[in-house]
């Protein structure tokens, strides 16, 4: 059975719901540059802790988490109104009218990730705009950004799963805390090696700490343990994949 | 007669509190996950020159107070929103009850929930061995400052409530709090702000002055100019705040 009619309708409706409605789309552009601004402008003298060598300087050092923060908030966003439409009814028509149900999963996908390139545009602008230098090149660049729309397609698959199960609204937070928590028991203000007692010992085993010095690496122009990010971001995506197909099983068993 | 009014509206929206776990969990558990990884990861910005303290823990705690007071906002504003769109409010000013009673009585409620909050961040400062530098005495004046912080906020929230009626005004609220919260001298002393501008808006945010005085009174001890600052800027924002509440409740009621 054909996916994309179903992929390509879904991706089209949630998109055009999301760029025609503010109240959806200025959040998510705004926030990411909302936590850009208060950590790059308002931190940048922790660039001058003793220890501290990353060569881009602080601001390039923040945007690269905020580029992979925003990356999967946006997939988590995207998850809320999977949620919305199962209370609306709308996803249980869906499901109805569906020849290919997984077609569902992948066109929320595809609008998460649409949705998303257009935060990391603006995001980009306003960073270089504000002096990030960029030591990458070309392939560089392309890695970081692959690299954050793979946490972005974990984001959605998370997301998706939790409203495909939940079917509420009310499980907001369930998707949104656990994606947020993560992300900031990286190292978010220092490198790693700065950090001290419980909170290195937690983001030493964090999976996210690897894509942020990755990501941070690539956009510096000399990334350590690409494969490993690379592997670890591939993995979690696929679990989550895993998790998405099952929740979508789930709703379509409670009809 | 007017004591009573107001003893049993502040028991109201205690209890409404009280009974929703959403409405007193968040405020305590959010500043307090926050302040976790913001004192960790930033635990050796300690070691930059002309940092006030050796613990980031402590300069850190200050911003739990202050944005658990940010949370009273939302509480107070979604739950007199829910009033008026309830149909409540209506029927309530067709009883004797004052207006002035039921808004004393709704941010009397605020400000208990407020003390509930300080008290949960006085503990978990004193539980991860933070030395309040300006001792029992110290904690007493924190008591009383988060008092008039929480009556501000709260007072702002119901504003808001009143003048829009809408829950969901309410929470749109929430981001531009946060960019207060974070615009501010919340991670970095305002002297240590490296950039010009964003060290421009930390000092004009009024935010930053009321963080400064909670910080005072846990790391330097008794600063007469950062408790002047704080106190004379929850003092002006509770009564402007409270004023154009009045306002607004004289309004709503003469409209239901």
């Amino acid at each position: 059975m054909r996916i994309w009619p179903v992929a390509s309708g879904v991706a089209w409706r949630t998109l055009k719901n999301v760029f025609t409605n503010p109240s959806l789309l200025v959040p998510s552009i705004i926030f990411p540059l909302f936590f850009f601004t208060a950590f790059a402008g308002g931190l940048s003298r922790v660039a001058q802790v003793p220890g501290f060598d990353f060569p881009s300087g602080y601001t390039a050092f923040q945007f690269v988490f905020v580029l992979l923060q925003s990356a999967a908030l946006g997939g988590v966003f995207t998850g809320f109104g999977i949620a919305r439409d199962f209370e609306s009814g709308f996803a249980r028509r869906l499901l109805l009218a569906s020849p290919n149900r997984s077609g569902i999963v992948l066109g929320y996908a595809l609008a998460a990730a649409g949705r998303w390139l257009v935060t990391a545009l603006v995001l980009t602008v306003v960073a270089l705009v504000a002096g990030m230098q960029v030591g990458g090149g070309a392939v560089d660049l392309v890695g970081l950004y692959t690299l954050a729309l793979l946490l972005n397609v974990s984001g959605i698959l998370w997301a998706g799963g939790v409203a495909m199960r939940l079917r509420t609204m009310q499980a907001g937070p369930v998707m949104q805390m656990p994606v947020f928590l993560t992300l900031f028991f990286a190292p978010v203000y220092v490198p790693l090696d700065l950090l001290e007692g419980w909170i290195e010992v937690v983001a030493t085993a964090n999976p996210v700490t690897r894509l942020l010095e990755t990501g941070r690496g690539l956009l510096a122009g000399s990334p350590p343990h690409v494969l490993l990010a690379y592997g670890l971001a591939a993995g979690l995506a696929a679990a989550f994949l895993a998790w998405a197909m099952r929740g979508l099983r789930s709703a379509e068993a409670a009809g | 007669m007017v004591a009573t009014q107001v003893g049993a509206i502040a028991m109201r929206s205690i209890a409404r509190t009280v009974r929703q776990p959403a409405s007193f969990i968040p405020p305590l558990v959010f500043p307090t996950m926050l302040l976790a990884v913001n004192s960790g990861g930033l635990a050796s910005a300690t070691g930059l020159e002309g940092f006030p303290t050796d613990s980031f823990l402590a300069f850190a705690l200050a911003v739990p107070f202050i944005q658990g007071a940010l949370f009273s906002t939302m509480n107070a504003g979604t739950d007199l929103a829910r009033d008026i769109q309830t149909g409540f409010l209506s029927r309530l000013s067709l009883t004797p009850l004052r207006g002035s009673a039921l808004l004393a009585g709704t941010l009397g409620g605020v400000v208990v929930l407020g003390q509930v909050q300080t008290a949960f961040y006085v503990l978990v400062g004193l539980a991860a061995g933070v030395d309040f530098h300006a001792g029992l005495l110290g904690i007493a004046v924190l008591f009383a400052f988060a008092s008039i912080v929480s009556l501000g906020f709260g007072a702002l929230g119901s504003f808001m409530a009143l003048r829009t009626g809408s829950g969901e005004a309410i929470q749109g609220l929430f981001p531009l709090l946060f960019v207060f919260l974070f615009i501010s001298s919340m991670n970095m002393p305002r002297d240590l702000i490296e950039i010009d501008w964003f060290r421009a808006a930390a000092t004009a945010n009024p935010v930053s002055y009321l963080l400064e005085c909670v910080r005072s009174l846990i790391i330097t001890g008794w600063d007469g100019e950062a408790l002047a600052l704080g106190f004379g800027v929850a003092g002006a924002l509770a009564v402007v705040a409270v004023g154009l509440a009045a306002v607004a409740l004289k309004e709503r009621l003469a409209r239901t």
